[in-house]
């Protein structure tokens, strides 16, 4: 290339760059954040384009409209757009490559550790200040998912938790109590289920308890006082005979159906988000559920009879395992300060109580059982819960009661490096086990192994 | 690309100092043909050069590496990637499910395809309505096809077990059964043996009349036809639905992972539908073992090359081709 060339290129990208950076000056005032978005001291600019991955935006959903038009309406020149799906990894990974970050990324909190330990997501140091976030209102449970070593990586949104949904005429049927079963005993677990479990010859007509496997496995876990991962995330602690114990009494629930595949299969039939769901139809006595699967019942069939109780330790200690999405921004995010006031926005106490509000009303013009928001703020939970008036769903208000109570003793899995890899482990592990492949203290070892060397090769 | 005219006073005008040139060769009819069919192809060659020959070889790369799409830095580690998948558990299950499927499908889909075809070909006008509905499980989208199989093979209440117990059968847990998770997704993948059955179709169209007529005169029965004129005469056709669903088998994806390893993230099934590409796939997106994914591309590229290699070497002797040597 001659000199005069080289001349040529350079004024040429000067000239771009001075037009990239002049780009901005087209647009209004920048409007200092905080307010109702947080209460910041500092004003920075919030302005710009803003593209938000993972959250799939339908404006048919009233709490997500909500918040999105208050943002929009406090920042009028920021111009949000979001991407079409939920969180996948497959695209996330090919923005990051291409050098084209979204500016803020809602994912699961089970699995932002791998992404905080590569150095994705930016610290929010900077973004708690700017915008003065309480830290203090979200729950322990869920700030502990994307807390590493005492920084935060992001805000947790929604708080789901799981309990026991019982129905109430499966119970009486069997000449058992919904309300006073001890559910911290599992030998008393076991004989319900047996008694609830309802065959016709070789036919299934009813699965007593659904141990919720392989999923719920750190549940039965935690249940048995062992916890599956450390709390700093690096060491699996899968080969723990407290883990290998709650995988075979859970796995010998399945027993009484006729086993695994009777299950399975029958399971597979249920109408689970509609009207001939497995309550309203008796296909099923009882089982550990996330808490948002009320929602479904009370949408698709608000009449159904049914007792909410918390899960509870062997020690008869009401817990839940929480977990849910978390709002972040990558660390090569080309707006950060606005897509810091977008997330703070999207969590802060203000917005949630004013989305429960709509849908409050909206539920309320459709006669329908509203039963809330279950956010991981608890400011906002406070407030939400307190009007709910669920009178004439007397079911769901109990429901809604224990949830609200449980979630305070909220456990989650804790962030880990090689968060993906870990969770496959311990799901082959119960695969194995539940397909007969194997006894649960040797495949859990295995596990253990495969999981460690996962977190280890990652945390390098 | 400059193109030598074939103007032979143009070819033969001396050079610039008046001396005498070389002698320049002139190109034949078929060297001009050649090269304009080069730059006719060259569109669809420098695409194959930048989007695949090009990843190809980055891959190549990737698989001595430690490459993690997250991380910045990426270190050479030479082979140790091809010998973590020899230690690999589930690169065995996964191959070995992959091999399992491949072996019971490929045959399968050439029979039925082939036994779909005969019965095409003599069903006259009415061909045209049922090529048609057997050809559209093809067009239709994969996941619809995982989603609608999950019903159809339910193990309780499935269409496909109800069959088997109206005639006296006990119908297995295709979903949920190790032991018929495989034979269910074979089951499901020979549902969309329309693009085969079309090919087979269009050969037996081409078959002619007069070489079953001199059968008849020499006396062949129905079954002798179809061995010594029919198989040879469409042997083209069957070689390559061979070599496009071996390729096709050993590269399952779709459909299973939507059955099993998609919405269903419980992954119930365990490893009895965990194929090769899946396993690959999870490294690669959901593990992020890149490099180690690209190893594990290699190895199934080779895989598939020897295979084909010897499909095309042992063709020699049951392929038949007009007009060949």
């Amino acid at each position: 290339m001659s000199p005069r060339h080289k001349l040529l290129v350079a004024l040429l990208t000067a000239a771009l760059l001075l037009a990239a950076c002049g780009g901005g000056e087209e647009e209004a005032a920048p409007q200092a954040s905080g307010g109702a978005s947080g209460g910041s001291e500092s004003a920075v600019e919030v302005s710009g384009p803003l593209f938000a991955f993972g959250f799939g935006y339908q404006s048919g959903d009233e709490i997500a409209k909500v918040r999105i038009d208050r943002f929009r309406e406090e920042f009028p020149d920021a111009r949000v757009t979001f991407s079409e799906s939920g969180f996948e990894e497959q695209p996330f990974l090919s923005a990051l490559a291409s050098g084209e970050p979204p500016d803020m990324v809602n994912m699961s909190r089970n699995t932002i550790g791998t992404f905080i330990a590569r150095g994705v997501l930016a610290p929010l140091d900077d973004c708690i200040a700017q915008e003065g976030i309480d830290m203090g209102v979200f729950y322990e449970s869920a700030l502990a998912q994307v807390t590493v070593d005492g920084t935060v990586y992001a805000l947790p949104e929604f708080l789901n938790s799981r309990i026991w949904i019982l129905s109430n005429p499966a119970f009486e049927e069997a000449g058992l109590d919904p309300q006073n079963i001890d559910l911290s005993d599992w030998e008393a677990i076991a004989d319900a289920n047996e008694q609830l479990t309802k065959r016709n010859g070789n036919r299934l007509n009813r699965i007593g308890i659904d141990p919720k496997l392989p999923e719920f496995l750190p549940l039965w876990s935690w249940a048995n006082d062992t916890p599956m991962i450390s709390e700093d995330g690096l060491t699996s602690q899968l080969e723990a005979p407290g883990v290998a114990e709650a995988l075979e009494f859970s796995n010998s629930l399945h027993e009484p159906a006729g086993g695994r595949t009777q299950f399975l299969d029958f399971r597979d039939t249920w109408d689970f988000f509609g009207e001939k769901n497995q309550f309203a139809a008796d296909q099923l006595a009882a089982n550990p559920y996330e808490q948002w699967y009320l929602n479904v019942l009370a949408d698709v069939s608000p009449d159904v009879d049914i007792t909410v109780r918390p899960f509870e330790t062997r020690g008869g200690e009401p817990f839940t395992w929480s977990d849910g999405n978390a709002w972040a921004i990558p660390a090569e995010a080309s707006n950060p300060e606005a897509a810091c006031a977008f997330i703070a926005t999207m969590t802060n106490a203000e917005t949630w109580i004013e989305a429960a509000e709509v849908r409050t009303r909206n539920r309320n013009r459709d006669n329908e059982p509203n039963l809330g928001v279950y956010t991981a703020n608890r400011e906002a939970d406070e407030v939400i819960f307190e009007d709910l008036n669920l009178g004439e769903w007397p079911n769901f208000e109990q429901a809604v009661q224990t949830v609200l109570e449980v979630q305070e003793n909220g456990l989650s899995i804790p962030p880990s490096p090689a968060a993906a890899q870990y969770e496959e482990a311990w799901i082959s592990a119960v695969n194995e086990v539940m397909t007969g492949g194997g006894e649960p203290a040797a495949a859990l070892q295995a596990a253990d192994q495969e999981a460690q060397e996962a977190i280890d090769a990652a945390a390098r | 690309m400059a193109i030598r005219s074939s103007d032979p006073q143009q070819q033969t005008s001396g050079g610039q100092d008046g001396g005498p040139r070389a002698p320049q060769r002139r190109l034949t009819g078929s060297q001009r043909e050649t090269l304009w069919a080069v730059v006719f192809l060259s569109p669809w060659i420098i695409g194959f050069l930048i989007f695949m020959a090009g990843p190809m070889l980055w891959s190549l790369w990737l698989s001595f590496t430690d490459y993690d799409p997250l991380v910045p830095n990426t270190n050479f580690i030479g082979i140790e990637n091809y010998q973590e998948m020899v230690s690999d558990p589930n690169v065995r299950i996964s191959l070995w499910n992959t091999v399992f499927f491949t072996i019971f499908n490929v045959p399968g889909t050439i029979i039925i395809g082939l036994v779909l075809a005969l019965l095409l070909d003599r069903i006259g006008r009415a061909a045209g309505f049922f090529r048609t509905a057997f050809y559209l499980p093809n067009i239709t989208p994969a996941v619809a096809v995982g989603a609608l199989f999950l019903l159809l093979l339910n193990g309780r209440d499935g269409i496909l077990n109800q069959v088997l117990r109206s005639v006296g059968l006990p119908g297995p847990s295709w979903l949920n059964d190790p032991a018929w998770i495989k034979p269910g997704i074979i089951l499901m993948m020979l549902w969309s043996v329309g693009s085969t059955v079309i090919i087979y179709f269009a050969a037996l169209r081409n078959v002619p009349q007069v070489l079953y007529e001199a059968a008849r005169v020499d006396g062949a029965n129905a079954w002798q036809q179809f061995r010594s004129v029919t198989v040879p005469m469409i042997s083209g056709a069957i070689f390559f639905t061979l070599i496009i669903n071996t390729i096709a088998s050993l590269q399952l994806f779709t459909e299973v992972y939507a059955m099993f390893f998609g919405s269903q993230q419980s992954g119930a099934a365990g490893e009895a539908a965990l194929f090769y590409v899946i396993y690959l796939f999870r490294n690669a997106f959901e593990f992020f073992n890149m490099g180690y994914a690209s190893a594990m591309a290699w190895l199934l590229f080779a895989v598939i090359g020897v295979i084909t290699f010897v499909q095309v070497k042992t063709s020699k002797r049951w392929v038949y081709y007009e007009g060949g040597e």
